[in-house]
């Protein structure tokens, strides 16, 4: 972001800015409770929110969250690991009934509580595995403030557009460290509209798909009746055992999120001409990354970076990208590198090379140490 | 009456049943309150309750076991109508798994009721013993009776603020209990006693329902509360965040034509966070782009507090700081949170209180009595001290900067000020 007039010029965290976003795309409820290193996001809910609720625990603030989501409200929530983890069982309920909401999960160094006020990235093979059945759920990572800004609106687009949970995935030193920043340079979020079934010709059935997704309405209004259910269901929504129609309707809930993914694949692909290498990162690893490829440019050695933000499902695309170069870094805060192994599974190439840290943030040096060796 | 609640007749219960029975009476009881099925919305979870979903006619929401309580109130969050009425089924053992959601629900005072099937056991999974299995009560994990206390869901409910409790006896028509019941306004929670008639009745040969209640200490009964009910204007708020933040114009001057780093450290409420919030704010205001990280302990007022501060004529990305080119130090909890990365230091400048013995390196050693401001103070006074011995910016930067955050008056920034001219 070139920053020239500098006429908005503030310093601001990111969890501000992630709030101010979806609120200004949609969101109406923040439902949570106080957790670090979260901390931040609930504050600026409770001032940003038209309805702010102090749930005493993480499954309460889930099913509430449903509960406001069937009514057609689009619920916010942040929350790290043990929350999450707390959470779990009510978020795939989430899936299941397709009510929207954005999950913000703030990664901090784990396992269990671990350190709270500790920045990490040890949360996506959790991601990728928190649905029963594999089923994808989407996860979009923030890489910068712009991000905080432009993701959170998409998000809460994704949600709705997709009737699924959408989780907004950053860490400690994202969403609380302060910088420079001019707000004036900020793109105009659009409401997201959420549109209700509205023929009354019909009979309405909760889960018949158009699309993928079906039609929503909610339980506030008494043209059709609505059935929302967490157990496995036929498109009306009544409970069945393994039907023909109820796998059906279990399979479409991962057939949307995959066949629609063109609707949120975003990455930064910044490329040099004669680039043989690329610099892989994301969340707050990428400003590391960034520095590097900068820093390697300068040194004469041409360097690409892939920041990818759309990291659940994973988009075919960033294999083929990584296929083009003959050495690829990638670099992430956790022990046993989550992004490659969900990229390649077990079977990493040798031409990948890792850098990995555990409860300090990667600094430039490392990537380029390993880009340099 | 404005339309049948029921779709079917024949609902999906053994025979003899209970919750046949409170099926067939909440719809009835809901009608004779004139509700039209579509504006009510039934919230069941899992548990034999539950599968009465497919024979209503209202809106229905079936949830997770022991969840429909937190879900019906998340629902009601959303009702904007109050004609609306949210209904929430649940078993004794949905009960146990979620007596938080209920106790919340009802200390909120939410206008919903919360239907108890209490049949005494696990019936889905086996008859298993729950915790409103009433004490001495038969079921296939205590052949010998339950040796333990069940909870009182009624006088739990109660003290937690609800509007109206009531336990009565699965028998007869009690359609006129539920419609007291649904009629309150504010939480409602209706404990409804039956015995389940696969597990618990062939497990308790010849006990009568309302004997095993009798004898298990609990009384049949109605408790009122009179607490305020929940209303939505209490969550409402709406500023816009970006309007809330004090832009920083360039007004000052500074003399860095490269990245500095800075630490400041000390002990936790000693205005480290504010004094490197304070150095952000008067660097951006020479125009320099800056980044904030604050590090601490998790517990908030004891042990280091460490700010790292990267100040820039050109954006920052990367703002992590490992070894820096300033060190500020100003009590022992800081020093010994740095203490590794000040040895580190081969050039540079360590700024540190006069009261603490720096250790070996090569940056170059400014010690001075930063605590004789008092320790809220030190790390403040020694950030100031750097902007002026080093004359990094404009030192009137940090002093308009204090003008401006309304600290001049709460800081002895005069005091600094003369101490910093001596």
């Amino acid at each position: 972001m070139q920053n020239t007039e500098k006429t908005g010029r503030t310093l601001i965290d990111g969890s501000r800015l992630m709030i101010e976003a979806l609120a200004r795309a949609g969101a109406d409820a923040f439902i949570g409770y106080p957790i670090t290193p979260a901390n931040l996001l609930y504050l600026y809910g409770s001032q940003r929110m038209d309805l702010m609720l102090s749930a005493p625990d993480e499954i309460t603030t889930l099913q509430w969250m449903a509960g406001l989501s069937a009514t057609g409200k689009l619920p916010v929530t942040a929350t790290s690991f043990p929350g999450y983890a707390l959470m779990l069982e009510s978020v795939n309920m989430a899936y299941m009934m397709e009510l929207p909401m954005v999950i913000i999960l703030v990664q901090r160094l784990g396992p269990a509580t671990g350190t709270a006020t500790c920045g990490a990235q040890g949360d996506l093979l959790l991601l990728h595995g928190s649905i029963s059945g594999g089923h994808p759920m989407p996860v979009l990572a923030t890489s910068g403030f712009e991000d905080c800004w432009k993701l959170a609106a998409k998000a809460a687009e994704v949600a709705v557009r997709l009737r699924t949970p959408v989780v907004l995935l950053t860490s400690k030193e994202e969403v609380m460290t302060q910088k420079s920043f001019d707000t004036s340079l900020l793109e105009t979020i659009e409401r997201v509209d959420r549109p209700w079934y509205s023929k009354t010709c019909c009979s309405y059935k909760s889960y018949k798909p158009g699309n993928l997704v079906p039609d929503f309405l909610p339980v506030i209004q008494k043209e059709h009746q609505v059935r929302l259910n967490a157990s496995t269901h036929d498109q009306e929504g009544i409970l069945q055992h393994s039907t023909t129609e109820a796998m059906e309707n279990t399979r479409r809930l991962e057939e949307k999120v995959i066949n629609r993914m063109n609707e949120y694949i975003i990455y930064e692909h910044d490329i040099q001409a004669g680039a043989d290498t690329l610099i892989v990162a994301y969340g707050i690893t990428a400003s590391a990354a960034r520095d590097a490829a900068a820093s390697l440019r300068r040194k004469g050695k041409p360097t690409d970076l892939l920041v990818p933000a759309s990291l659940l499902p994973i988009p075919a695309e960033y294999l083929d990208i990584l296929g083009r170069y003959s050495k690829v870094v990638i670099a992430e805060e956790n022990m046993n590198h989550q992004l490659a192994t969900l990229l390649y599974g077990q079977q990493i190439p040798k031409n990948i090379q890792l850098v990995n840290k555990l409860g300090k943030m990667i600094s430039p040096e490392e990537i380029i140490k390993e880009v340099l060796p | 009456m404005t339309g049948s609640m029921l779709k079917t007749q024949s609902l999906p219960y053994c025979k003899g049943c209970g919750h046949d029975l409170i099926a067939v009476h909440t719809t009835k009881a809901l009608e004779r309150l004139g509700y039209d099925p579509l504006d009510v919305i039934m919230v069941t979870d899992i548990g034999c309750h539950g599968i009465i979903d497919k024979c209503l006619n209202t809106h229905t929401v079936h949830g997770l076991h022991g969840r429909s309580a937190a879900l019906g109130a998340g629902v009601f969050f959303g009702l904007e109508d109050t004609d609306k009425k949210v209904v929430v089924f649940i078993g004794d053992c949905g009960a146990t798994i979620g007596l938080q959601h209920i106790l919340e629900a009802a200390r909120l005072n939410l206008d919903i009721c919360v239907v108890v099937h209490n049949n005494m056991l696990y019936g889905m999974t086996g008859g298993q013993t729950s915790g409103l299995t009433p004490q001495g009560f038969r079921t296939t994990t205590s052949g010998e009776g339950n040796p333990l206390t069940a909870y009182d869901i009624c006088q739990l409910t109660h003290t937690a603020g609800a509007s109206y409790v009531a336990r009565i006896a699965g028998i007869g028509d009690i359609s006129a209990d539920l419609e007291k019941a649904f009629s309150q306004k504010g939480f409602s929670l209706i404990e409804i006693m039956e015995i389940c008639p696969s597990y618990g009745v062939k497990l308790n040969p010849g006990r009568k329902l309302k004997d095993v209640v009798k004898e298990s200490g609990r009384e049949f009964g109605e408790w009122l509360g009179n607490r305020q009910v929940f209303t939505h204007q209490q969550g409402k708020k709406n500023s816009d965040l970006l309007q809330q933040l004090q832009l920083i114009k360039k007004q000052f001057s500074h003399k860095l034509d490269d990245l500095q780093t800075i630490v400041i450290s000390g002990s936790a409420g000693e205005g480290v966070q504010l004094s490197a919030n304070l150095l952000a704010k008067a660097a951006m205001s020479t125009g320099l782009e800056v980044t904030q990280k604050g590090s601490y302990p998790v517990t908030v007022g004891v042990g280091f507090s460490t700010a790292e501060i990267n100040l820039s004529p050109d954006s920052v990305n990367f703002h992590g700081i490992s070894i820096p080119r300033i060190a500020i130090i100003t009590s022992t909890d800081g020093l010994n949170h740095n203490r590794n990365r000040i040895q580190q230091m081969g050039s540079g400048t360590l700024y540190i209180d006069s009261s603490l013995t720096p250790p070996e390196t090569s940056a170059k050693i400014i010690s001075r009595d930063f605590r004789s401001m008092g320790a809220r103070n030190a790390s403040i006074y020694a950030m100031m001290y750097y902007i002026q011995e080093s004359g990094v910016f404009d030192m009137e930067a940090i002093y308009h900067i204090m003008e401006m955050e309304g600290k001049s008056g709460k800081l002895p920034v005069e005091k600094i000020r003369e101490a910093l001219n001596d």
